[in-house]
C-alpha cells in the first residue's frame, strides 16, 4: 500500500503537552495550573439566549459569513472598545473560534515561499497553519528583559524580501504580556514601511489590566493591512460555544469567506444567537470577571515575589511566566518533576517555542483558593530543589 | 478603593485584611483604615454568617408576610414599621410599592410559633389592616448565594 499521508501533515509536530495532559488525567489529587480557558461559567443570560433560541427552533445554517445581527453587534462592539470601524456587510466574518480565523487569514493571504513572521513564545497554532498553507513560518524569539514584547530592531532584523504577514499575538499567551499604544507605535512604522500584513490576535483583549487595550489596527492607515482576530471564549467565558470573527479588508475577507463557505459552511447558529446577546447586554459580567482575574494575578505576582521565584509583572491574558532559570534544569524536567513530586501540572514554556525554555506558563483561571494550595506545593517543591544544591 | 472593598467583602467578609490587599493592589493599613471608617460611618452595618439551617439539622421556618396598615397622621409608616421590626424575631422589614405596603420576614422554630407571632403580634397592632403569610417551602439562592448543590462541569487538566 502506498503512503496515505501528506507529507506536509506528518511534518508537523503534534502539540507539546499530550503526555502531560495523559499523566495528569490519571491522578485525581492533581491540582492543575495548566488551563486555558476562563473558571466562570458562561454569562447566565447568554445560556439562556442558547437555551430560548433552541427551543425557538433557530437552528439552521446562517449565511456563511454569519449572522447580520451579530455582525452588526460586532462592529459596534470594536468602535466602541478599539475604535476601529468595520462595515458589517463585507469587512466581518464570523468563525468557529479564533483558531479558524488565524487559519483561513493565513490560507487566504499566503502563496507558497511567502514569509510569516512569528514572534514566540505565542500560541501553537500559528506555526502549523502557516505551513499548511504552504507559508514559510519565521520564528522571532522575545526576551524577557523586554517583558516578552516585540521591538521594532527584533521585528526589522527578521524581515527579509520574501515577508508577507506578521502575527500579533497580545495580549499573550502563554507571557501575559501587552503591547500598549507606545509599544506599537514603531512596530506600526517597520510594517508600513516594508509594506507587511499583520494578523492581530487579539482573543485576550478584554482581559488587559493596565489601561485599556489597544488594536494594532485602531493606527492610521492600519486598518487596511490588519486582520484583527477575535472571539468569545476568553473575555465572555465561551470556549465550548467555539465562535470567533474576524476584521479587514473586504478584500481579503472575502477571500476567507471563500475557504469558511467550504470548508465549514457558518458558525455554529445556537452561538451566534448566545453572542449578540454577550456583546449586548455582558459589559457587567466581563468586567466582574476581568476584576476577579486581576485579583488572582497580584496574588500571583505577590506569592512569587514572596517565594522567590523570579517573574516580571504580566498585565494581560490569564498567564504568569515565571523564569526558573535558577535551577539549571529545562522547564520539562522542571514540570515533569513538580507533576511527580507535588502533584501540580503547569504547563513549560516551550510548548509555546523553544524560546520559552527556562519558563513555566503558569495560569490563573482558578480560584484564590486552588491558588493557595498550588503555591504552597510550588513553594514546597522550589525549597527543596534549593536545597539540594 | 472603598467600592472595591465593600464588592469584595459583600460576597466574603471572612478575609485577611494582608490577602484583600494584595488582591485588590493596596496595602494592609489602607484597607484597615477604610474598613474601620465604613464602619464607623454604618456603611457596613455588620457581619452576618449564611447558614443552610436544614443543613445544621435545625428546625426553622421562615415566613413572608404582606402587612396591610393605615398610614399614622405626620409618622406615615416608620411609626408601625418600628411596632413590627423591634420583635427580635422579625429579620427584615421593607416598605413596599403595590398592593400591599410592609413586607416582613419572620424566623421562627415552627410552624405553630410562627402563626402565633402573626395572631398575637402582628394583627392586633393598630392600623394593621391584613395579614397574608407565605411559608418559604425551599430556598435555592440566598444573599446571592445558591445553596442547592450544583454541580461543576469539569475543565481538560490542560489545554494551551
Amino acid at each position: 500500500m502506498r503512503n496515505p499521508l501528506s507529507q506536509k501533515v506528518t511534518s508537523i509536530a503534534p502539540s507539546g503537552i499530550r503526555k502531560f495532559f495523559d499523566v495528569v488525567s490519571e491522578m485525581p489529587d492533581a491540582i492543575s495550573l495548566g488551563v486555558g480557558e476562563p473558571d466562570f461559567d458562561t454569562p447566565w443570560r447568554i445560556r439562556e439566549e442558547g437555551i430560548y433560541t433552541l427551543e425557538k427552533g433557530k437552528t439552521f445554517y446562517t449565511s456563511n459569513a454569519g449572522l447580520k445581527e451579530l455582525k452588526i453587534e460586532i462592529c459596534k462592539y470594536l468602535d466602541r472598545k478599539v475604535n476601529v470601524q468595520y462595515n458589517y456587510q463585507n469587512e466581518v466574518i464570523v468563525t468557529v473560534g479564533g483558531s479558524e480565523g488565524i487559519d483561513i487569514a493565513l490560507r487566504a493571504m499566503l502563496d507558497p515561499g511567502d514569509e510569516v513572521l512569528i514572534p514566540q513564545p505565542s500560541y501553537v497554532s500559528y506555526l502549523p497553519c502557516t505551513v499548511l498553507a504552504d507559508g514559510v513560518p519565521v520564528v522571532i524569539p522575545l526576551q524577557e528583559k523586554n517583558e516578552f514584547k516585540l521591538t521594532a530592531e527584533e521585528l526589522e532584523a527578521a524581515i527579509t524580501p520574501k515577508t508577507k504577514i506578521l502575527v500579533m499575538p497580545f495580549p499573550n499567551n502563554p507571557t501575559g504580556s501587552i503591547m500598549t499604544k507606545e509599544d506599537l507605535e514603531p512596530i506600526v512604522e517597520v510594517v508600513k514601511k516594508h509594506d507587511l500584513f499583520v494578523i492581530s490576535d487579539e482573543i485576550y483583549s478584554e482581559l488587559s489590566y493596565k489601561g485599556e487595550h489597544v488594536s494594532i489596527a485602531s493606527f492610521e492607515g492600519m486598518k487596511e493591512r490588519t486582520i484583527l482576530i477575535n472571539g468569545f471564549s476568553k473575555g465572555f467565558a465561551m470556549t465550548g460555544w467555539r465562535l470567533g470573527y474576524a476584521c479587514g479588508p473586504a478584500e481579503i475577507i472575502s477571500q476567507m469567506v471563500k475557504i469558511h463557505q467550504y470548508a465549514i459552511m457558518c458558525a455554529p447558529t445556537n452561538s451566534q444567537y448566545a453572542a449578540v446577546e454577550a456583546l449586548r447586554s455582558c459589559e457587567a459580567e466581563v468586567e466582574e470577571m476581568r476584576e476577579a482575574y486581576n485579583q488572582r494575578r497580584r496574588f500571583l505576582v505577590h506569592e512569587f515575589k514572596r517565594i522567590g521565584l523570579d517573574c516580571f509583572e504580566p498585565f494581560g491574558a490569564f498567564y504568569i511566566f515565571p523564569s526558573i532559570k535558577e535551577f539549571g534544569m529545562t522547564s520539562e524536567e522542571f514540570a515533569t518533576r513538580l507533576l511527580e513530586e507535588e502533584k501540580v501540572a503547569i504547563v513549560p514554556g516551550t510548548a509555546f517555542g523553544d524560546c520559552g525554555e527556562g519558563f513555566l506558563r503558569i495560569s490563573y483561571a482558578y480560584s484564590i483558593e486552588d491558588l493557595k494550595e498550588a503555591i504552597g506545593r510550588l513553594e514546597r517543591f522550589i525549597t527543596r530543589l534549593r536545597n539540594e544544591k | 478603593m472603598r467600592t472595591q472593598i465593600l464588592k469584595y467583602i459583600e460576597k466574603k467578609s471572612k478575609v485577611d485584611l494582608g490577602e484583600l490587599a494584595v488582591l485588590l493592589g493596596t496595602d494592609e493599613v489602607t484597607v484597615a483604615n477604610e474598613i474601620a471608617e465604613m464602619e464607623k460611618e454604618k456603611i457596613i452595618c455588620g457581619y452576618h454568617t449564611l447558614i443552610d439551617w436544614d443543613k445544621a439539622g435545625v428546625e426553622s421556618v421562615t415566613a413572608l408576610i404582606e402587612v396591610r396598615v393605615t398610614p399614622q397622621r405626620n409618622q406615615g409608616f416608620d411609626k408601625i414599621a418600628e411596632r413590627i421590626y423591634n420583635y427580635p424575631e422579625v429579620s427584615a422589614v421593607y416598605l413596599i410599592s403595590g398592593a400591599y405596603d410592609l413586607l416582613v420576614t419572620l424566623e421562627g422554630k415552627t410552624l405553630k410559633e410562627v402563626s402565633q407571632f402573626v395572631s398575637d403580634k402582628l394583627s392586633p397592632v393598630d392600623s394593621v389592616l391584613s395579614t397574608a403569610t407565605h411559608f418559604i417551602l425551599k430556598k435555592y439562592k440566598d444573599h446571592g448565594t445558591i445553596l442547592v448543590k450544583k454541580s461543576k462541569p469539569e475543565r481538560m487538566p490542560v489545554t494551551l
